[in-house]
């Protein structure tokens, strides 16, 4: 760990102007821009396909943080939650996608907005 | 039959040495009377357990349709079975009363502040002789009742008849349970028991309004009487820690009592036991029909007329007087008990013997009658005769009962007739002579007509009036009564036994027309009871010449049998020593020294002792009666005897003189407004009171009740358009949520965080 550290250090050191210091905050508005434009899909689209590929777009959003927040304290716990959390993920994406085909056969439609009466 | 065993079980009795009492002064006697109540024979137990019985059989037959008239045999069979039982528990008897123990029944022991207690009240039975009195014409007339009513309810055989018998059988067990009980709680299971099937027979005929709610009206207004019994129950155990009569009428505490109230000193008597005989007293206005609680009893004449006879006029309503008579020691202990007492039988006499001159329907002249009569014995144990009170009870429940069986043969045979105006001249319908004889006999003795049996109860009781210091204003009236009771009474018997012969049939006739109406004559069991009851009513006057007993100075059998139990009140003491006690905080009554009134000077009326004076002055009292209904109420030269003038049913002399009277007969027909009055005054405020409470219980606190269901509901009415149903909709409001959550956050942050 030591001597990671110390050569991320060093090659900034070495490279001030050719190594652009990548730190924490790129990896955040990396994460935060997946996840807006997860956020963006979700609640624009009304195709439940598209819908569901947005809410895996915020997934790994918050999972880049996760890692980056992981990586900042030099600690596996991150990734590692991160690995459950794929894990996780391709599971219910698989039940996911089971319900879509069952909706659509239901309506003939993808649309979100053909289940509009589930109101209160 | 049941008076000429009567007479011989008593002459052998005397013969044998078997004096009631003993010679003992009743005070020792009493203190080791515990040791002495000693336990008798099992057999006795037939009485109670016989009639019971009788009426589960009842239900059976019920059960498997029986459509003879077998339930009336068996409670026949019960009854007269039960009546043997008493006549050998009589024979035996000799002289010390004694308990029967059926089972253990209420036994809790329990500490206080007084050391340990224990309540108990067990199955079992008392026999002394004023329960073995009581029992013997309970059961006696219940067979005899029952056998009249197997004839008389034969129209309704089936489920009903069942019905009707398994009720009868279950009442004899109640008033057996409510007599020979050996503790108060007994008593007031029994007390429950006969108000319950007396209920259930005002009832009988339930598809009639009027007999529901006649049915209802007796329970409710029982139900009074019933609270002042509980509470009376409930004091004595506190205040004397038992409810047994052996403990209780020894206990040292109650004997000193009436030691103290003989003196003149209630001041020593604390006010809880004092409290004890006015609720009691309560009990017993409710069961007995007297003023205020008497309202019920003339409804109650809805009921089949056997019922009217055993329950309404010979038994159960003498419940009253068996209380009081059983708990006369603890009446003696109160102040105002007993004249509380005489004044309401008094009371209670006059006004119903006013409301019965001005009635029509015979049978209800019969019920009024007898709250009349019931006022007398209650009056009679308030002048301090029990004797007289309990006498008058016996011999009234022979001729009253004898009086309600005639007039239900009458109802029976004419189709439920039972107005006075539509019926005339019984006395010469062919098959009606039995009925006629039975009616006059209960009518002399009703009236009290010399050498009767009612003619010598009645004046007992107000002869004692007349020596009681301070009571002579009851004996007048009780005197000016017994005029009006002989003019109501003879009314009835001129009107509907005497002059020409006409008769229209009551509703109950369902003929082509009403001319081809043929009554029809009572059959062999209605009239062989009506014969048994008339020799009864005339061998009951013999009971006033037998039975005396010189070693407790005792004149005839009532006395002898009243002053053996715990009704008596004077052997221990000197003779009318309880009358001084009286006199002691009576100030109308200030003649000689305390304690030493003597009977012959006491009170003299009209130059003489009351006791024989009486005789004679009711006599003129009660002929005077018979003459005026002969002139106002009787036939036109009926045998050249009498001077009446009437030629058909409807009019008699009487009338003129009555529309002359203004509307003081028209109140009396309509019983005084009393119904209406109570109806105005206690029912109308309590049905308003009623309506008020539910509306307050529909507005309040179903109201808040509501309001707590209904707020729920509000809140989602108010949230239910945000789901909407549309997937991105929930989603923006959530997202939108995070935001806020955030910036808020952020806001903090900046400011400096959370101290």
């Amino acid at each position: 760990m030591d001597h990671l550290l110390h050569s991320t250090q060093l090659a900034q050191l070495a490279f001030p102007e050719a190594v652009p210091a990548v730190t924490m905050a790129h990896y955040l508005f990396v994460s935060a821009a997946m996840f807006v434009m997860g956020l963006v899909g979700f609640l624009t689209r009304k195709n439940m396909i598209v819908m569901f590929l947005c809410t895996e777009l915020m997934f790994q959003g918050a999972g880049l943080a996760l890692i980056a927040f992981g990586r900042h304290h030099l600690g596996a716990d991150g990734q590692t939650f991160v690995i459950f959390v794929l894990c996780v993920a391709a599971a219910e994406a698989a039940m996911a996608l089971a319900l879509v085909v069952l909706l659509f056969r239901h309506k003939e439609t993808l649309s979100a907005q053909a289940w509009k009466e589930l109101n209160g | 039959m049941i008076n000429t065993t009567f007479l011989t079980s008593t002459l052998a009795m005397l013969q044998d040495g078997h004096a009631v009492d003993t010679h003992a002064p009743a005070v020792t006697h009493a203190a080791t009377q515990i040791a002495e109540v000693g336990t008798g024979p099992k057999w006795i137990l037939l009485i109670i357990g016989l009639p019971f019985l009788t009426s589960i059989l009842c239900g059976i037959y019920a059960m498997i349709g029986n459509k003879t008239k077998l339930p009336a045999w068996t409670v026949v069979a019960g009854s007269g079975i039960a009546f043997l039982t008493t006549l050998a528990m009589y024979m035996s008897f000799d002289g010390t009363p004694y308990t029967v123990h059926a089972f253990d029944w209420i036994q809790v022991h329990f500490s206080s502040e007084g050391g340990d207690k224990s309540m108990i009240a067990n199955f079992s039975f008392y026999i002394d002789t004023l329960t073995i009195y009581w029992m013997l014409f309970v059961t006696g007339l219940a067979t005899l009742i029952a056998l009249y009513a197997s004839e008389y309810m034969s129209h309704d055989l089936g489920t009903s008849y069942c019905r009707f018998f398994g009720a009868f059988g279950l009442f004899v067990f109640s008033m057996a349970c409510l007599v020979m009980g050996d503790n108060l709680l007994m008593l007031y299971l029994g007390w429950e028991g006969v108000g319950l099937c007396s209920y259930l027979l005002i009832g009988y005929f339930y598809k009639k309004p009027e007999a529901v709610a006649a049915a209802k009206k007796a329970f409710i207004v029982n139900r009074i009487g019933d609270l002042g019994l509980a509470l009376g129950v409930y004091l004595t155990f506190v205040h004397f820690g038992s409810l047994e009569y052996a403990v209780l009428f020894n206990d040292p505490t109650l004997l000193g009592y009436i030691e103290s109230a003989k003196t003149g000193d209630f001041s020593a008597i604390p006010r809880m036991a004092q409290w004890i005989p006015l609720l009691f007293m309560v009990g017993a206005f409710g069961k007995s029909a007297q003023f205020p609680l008497y309202v019920w009893l003339p409804d109650a004449m809805e009921g089949p007329t056997p019922v009217s006879a055993l329950i309404h006029a010979a038994t159960m309503v003498t419940a009253g007087v068996y209380l009081i008579a059983r708990t006369y020691p603890m009446f003696l202990t109160s102040e105002y008990a007993l004249p509380i007492v005489a004044w309401v039988g008094t009371i209670t006499a006059l006004l119903s013997a006013t409301i019965a001159m001005a009635q029509f329907d015979i049978k209800r002249i019969m019920a009024y009658s007898t709250v009349s009569q019931l006022g007398y014995m209650f009056a009679g144990l308030g002048v301090l005769t029990p004797t007289g009170g309990v006498y008058h009870v016996l011999t009234h429940a022979f001729f009253k009962a004898l009086l309600f069986l005639c007039c239900g043969a009458v109802m029976h045979g004419f189709a439920g007739q039972l107005d006075l105006r539509k019926l005339s001249g019984l006395r010469s319908v062919k098959g009606w002579g039995i009925v006629t004889l039975g009616m006059f006999i209960g009518c002399i003795n009703l009236a009290g007509v010399p050498f009767t049996a009612g003619f010598f109860s009645k004046d007992t009781i107000i002869a004692e009036a007349f020596v009681t210091p301070g009571a002579s204003m009851i004996g007048w009236i009780l005197l000016f009564t017994a005029g009006l009771t002989a003019y109501y009474t003879f009314r009835v018997f001129f009107r509907v036994f005497t002059g020409p012969v006409e008769y229209h049939a009551g509703e109950e006739h369902h003929g082509d027309d009403g001319h081809d109406f043929h009554p029809h004559a009572p059959g062999w069991a209605v009239n062989s009871v009506l014969l048994t009851l008339t020799v009864c009513s005339i061998a009951a006057s013999g009971l006033y010449f037998v039975g005396g007993n010189k070693d407790t100075h005792t004149k005839h059998y009532a006395q002898t049998m009243v002053m053996a139990s715990t009704a008596n009140y004077e052997s221990p003491y000197s003779k009318h020593a309880i009358h001084a006690a009286h006199d002691s905080h009576d100030p109308n009554a200030g003649a000689g020294p305390r304690g030493t009134i003597d009977h012959e000077l006491s009170m003299p009326i009209i130059g003489g002792d009351p006791h024989k004076v009486m005789y004679y002055v009711s006599a003129v009292f009660g002929v005077v009666g018979i003459l005026l209904a002969a002139l106002l109420q009787g036939p036109k030269g009926w045998q050249g005897l009498f001077i009446g003038g009437r030629t058909n049913a409807a009019e008699c002399r009487m009338d003129p003189i009555a529309r002359m009277c203004g509307p003081i007969p028209k109140m009396a027909e309509n019983k005084w407004y009393v119904d209406e009055i109570y109806h105005m005054i206690l029912v109308t405020p309590l049905r308003i009171i009623s309506h008020i409470f539910h509306w307050i219980d529909k507005l309040l606190v179903d109201g808040l009740v509501n309001i707590f269901g209904f707020l729920p509901r509000l809140l989602a009415w108010i949230l239910k358009p945000s789901q909407s149903g549309v997937l991105q909709g929930y989603a923006v409001s959530m997202a939108g949520g995070v935001t806020i959550l955030l910036l808020v956050v952020f806001v903090i942050i900046l400011q400096g965080g959370v101290a």
